[in-house]
């Protein structure tokens, strides 16, 4: 099976263990997996701040290197959603590429839960953890079922971290409030994106979290934000560490 | 603009406390919604359901229109078309005069606060009385409703108290809820007994019948009704459902979703006047032909005004209303406003994280937080992006569509520290206000790739 990874932007820059524990991953169960050493991002900041109309050239460099593949697969929720949502050719229509990546490409959690169907999971990590659900992973891709919605429930991060060994997932006040993260909102609405966060924060402290992991690594660097200016001890971790974690 | 929504927020978070009473005070509506939603197993379908019924609206809404009409004309009502917000306004003045009145009262009608009618009415001499005990308070207050459904429901009761000392002569320091309840109930009787013109809203008029319905918590629609010579009732034509049964549709799932009641404590059926009474209806267009039009945004007049959108939004919950600016605020309040003035509400779609939890919630399925993406295509593409922030987009996405440009403009971190607005340490940074910056890895992924693998 022929993976192209696909590593965000700001995770290529910021995080680069996120993409390498997404690596193990995928290699862990099989998958003959390439980088396409010229990617750069999905063009999501520019589209969510109104500006979509310029990102072709994003588009246009992202079927290039990722056409070839089988899969695409992305630790992130919201960088993936854009793709399946926003990826468009310079000449719409079929043969323009588009449709063919919006197609094959997966947020990591769903390709190793619905395309993998991993089962088990060889990792430890004894901590007390706090899941926070992006809202394009968890809403946008359906990765859990969402409260507002009166539908049984599931949720496939929570699926793959209970096979982890010694993890204990803990109960949260409210289990899929928005971080408040929400690209350029982060700094255009400073004000209330902060208090979100201090506030799905202080969710999970007052639950016990040790640690804070998600499937979407920007609402965890302005969680991580948070903390680290609270001096607090908590960290933040993507799944994907977790996943890949030997404790 | 003068203050956008940001400015606003940022003013009404520097009282964190309030802010968290304001949040939770909210959340606790949502929650009740959850629990009054999850006890009909067929919730997600009375969605689906109700969705398709105003979609057939929608797409008759002009034979709808003059069905109803004719219908309410064979009952006895007298029924006015109003293209835009000035026309209404005039409307309803030229009732008053016609009838030498220069006193009403007026149950909860968003219309109005959207057509600005109380302003107008004052302006020419004319006393409103708002009957909804919240729109009373901040009537009192001097303020606009915060929220369609609770319109004070960014104030305390200390602060009603000292509002009803100072206005209705309540003793100073009384903030017993029961208590200003009484003493409202008091003021406002006097009001219904002697005024001769009453005027409602409409959250749903009947095409097959002619009638109209009218749901409160306060009875104060029946009440300035029942006891007025006249009663003009003032509807966006978007209002329409076309049989009376569909009604078992929309009043299951109306304040299930706004309050978490299984149904107002009043839906009144006005269908004719009784005798000696008369009885309008102003329909009213005031843009919403124009957003039929608008291919990507017109399911927005689906909505049913339950407010179900604002009770969840993480971020209204932690602005208020007034940072809105407008008489309808919240996630619907952000897809509504730029169709009326794109200019003065281009920052309303960029209040949201769009974090979709407001299309989850609505009982007429629009999709919501899609419309704020698609409205600000449409904004920046019409001109009213600021300079400063088109220069920097157009130069982030010359170097996210050149790898050799991303790659070469350093190791990890220099250009995201240089260029990205969030990553830059320093006191004028809105990142850095309040969080930390991430810490700049040794070597960017592709870096680590390329030397472990290949």
């Amino acid at each position: 099976m022929r993976v192209g990874l696909f590593i965000p932007c700001y995770v290529d820059q910021f995080y680069p263990q996120v993409g390498i524990a997404t690596l193990h991953l995928l290699e862990k169960y099989g998958c003959e997996v390439a980088y396409p050493p010229n990617q750069t991002c999905c063009g999501q900041p520019m589209a969510n701040s109104g500006f979509e109309h310029l990102t072709q050239g994003c588009n246009d460099l992202f079927i290039r290197n990722f056409s070839e593949f089988e899969y695409i697969v992305c630790p992130s929720g919201s960088c993936t959603l854009h793709i399946k949502d926003h990826l468009h050719g310079s000449h719409e229509g079929p043969g323009d590429g588009a449709e063919g990546v919006r197609k094959k490409i997966y947020e990591l959690v769903e390709f190793l839960t619905d395309v993998l169907k991993v089962e088990n999971i060889d990792a430890s990590f004894p901590h007390r953890v706090g899941v926070h659900q992006s809202c394009h992973g968890q809403r946008g891709l359906k990765l859990s079922q969402m409260t507002e919605l009166m539908a049984p429930p599931f949720s496939k991060p929570e699926k793959l971290l209970k096979m982890v060994k010694g993890i204990e997932l803990i109960d949260l006040g409210r289990k899929d409030e928005c971080c408040g993260f929400g690209g350029t909102f982060c700094v255009a609405e400073e004000a209330v994106s902060v208090k979100m966060g201090k506030d799905r924060v202080a969710d999970h402290l007052q639950h016990g979290a040790e640690y804070i992991t998600g499937a979407d690594m920007s609402c965890l660097m302005h969680l991580e934000g948070i903390l680290r200016r609270q001096k607090s001890p908590v960290q933040v971790k993507h799944i994907a560490e977790i996943l890949d974690s030997k404790e | 603009m003068a203050q956008d929504h940001a400015h606003l927020a940022t003013e009404f978070n520097k009282d964190e406390p309030r802010v968290d009473w304001h949040d939770k005070t909210l959340w606790f509506i949502r929650e009740k919604r959850d629990k009054a939603a999850g006890r009909v197993p067929e919730w997600e379908w009375l969605r689906d359901t109700a969705s398709a019924i105003k979609e057939n609206v929608l797409s008759h809404l002009s034979e709808y229109l003059v069905q109803f009409e004719e219908q309410a004309g064979r009952n006895g009502v007298v029924v006015h078309w109003a293209a835009d917000a000035e026309e209404h306004n005039e409307i309803v003045y030229g009732l008053l005069k016609k009838h030498g009145v220069d006193k009403m009262v007026k149950s909860k009608s968003m219309l109005t606060e959207e057509c600005h009618l109380n302003e107008f009415l004052s302006e020419h001499g004319v006393e409103v009385i708002d009957t909804d005990l919240g729109e009373r308070v901040v009537q009192l207050a001097g303020e606009p409703p915060s929220h369609i459904v609770l319109p004070c429901i960014h104030k305390k009761k200390e602060e009603i108290g000292e509002i009803f000392h100072e206005h209705l002569g309540t003793p100073a320091g009384n903030a017993d809820p029961q208590f200003l309840t009484h003493a409202a109930r008091l003021h406002l009787r006097e009001k219904f007994i002697t005024r001769r013109v009453a005027l409602t809203g409409v959250n749903f008029a009947v095409a097959e019948t002619g009638e109209f319905v009218v749901c409160t918590n306060e009875g104060n629609a029946d009440m300035g009704a029942h006891l007025a010579d006249v009663h003009i009732a003032c509807m966006g034509i978007e209002k329409l459902i076309p049989l009376r049964q569909h009604l078992g549709v929309f009043l299951r799932l109306l304040t299930r979703s706004a309050t978490g009641q299984p149904i107002t404590t009043y839906s009144s059926h006005f269908k004719q006047p009784r005798p000696g009474q008369e009885m309008h209806i102003v329909l009213v267009d005031n843009g919403r032909s124009v957003h039929l039009g608008r291919k990507d945004f017109r399911n927005s007049l689906k909505c049913i005004r339950c407010a179900a959108c604002f009770n969840t939004c993480p971020v209204y919950r932690r602005s208020g209303g007034h940072s809105y600016h407008t008489a309808v605020a919240g996630p619907i309040g952000s897809i509504l406003s730029p169709n009326l003035d794109m200019k003065k509400y281009s920052d309303l779609p960029f209040a949201s994280t769009l974090c979709g939890s407001c299309s989850n919630v609505c009982p007429v399925k629009i999709d919501i937080h899609e419309q704020l993406y698609k409205w600000r295509q449409v904004i920046v593409q019409d001109g009213n992006a600021p300079v400063s922030k088109t220069m920097a987009m157009k130069t982030m996405n010359w170097v996210l569509s050149n790898p050799s440009v991303y790659h070469t403009a350093g190791k990890a971190g220099r250009w995201f520290m240089g260029k990205v607005p969030f990553t830059v340490n320093n006191g004028l940074n809105p990142w850095y206000k309040q969080r930390d910056m991430p810490e700049v890895p040794k070597e960017s992924f592709g870096e680590w790739y390329k030397r472990n693998r290949k």
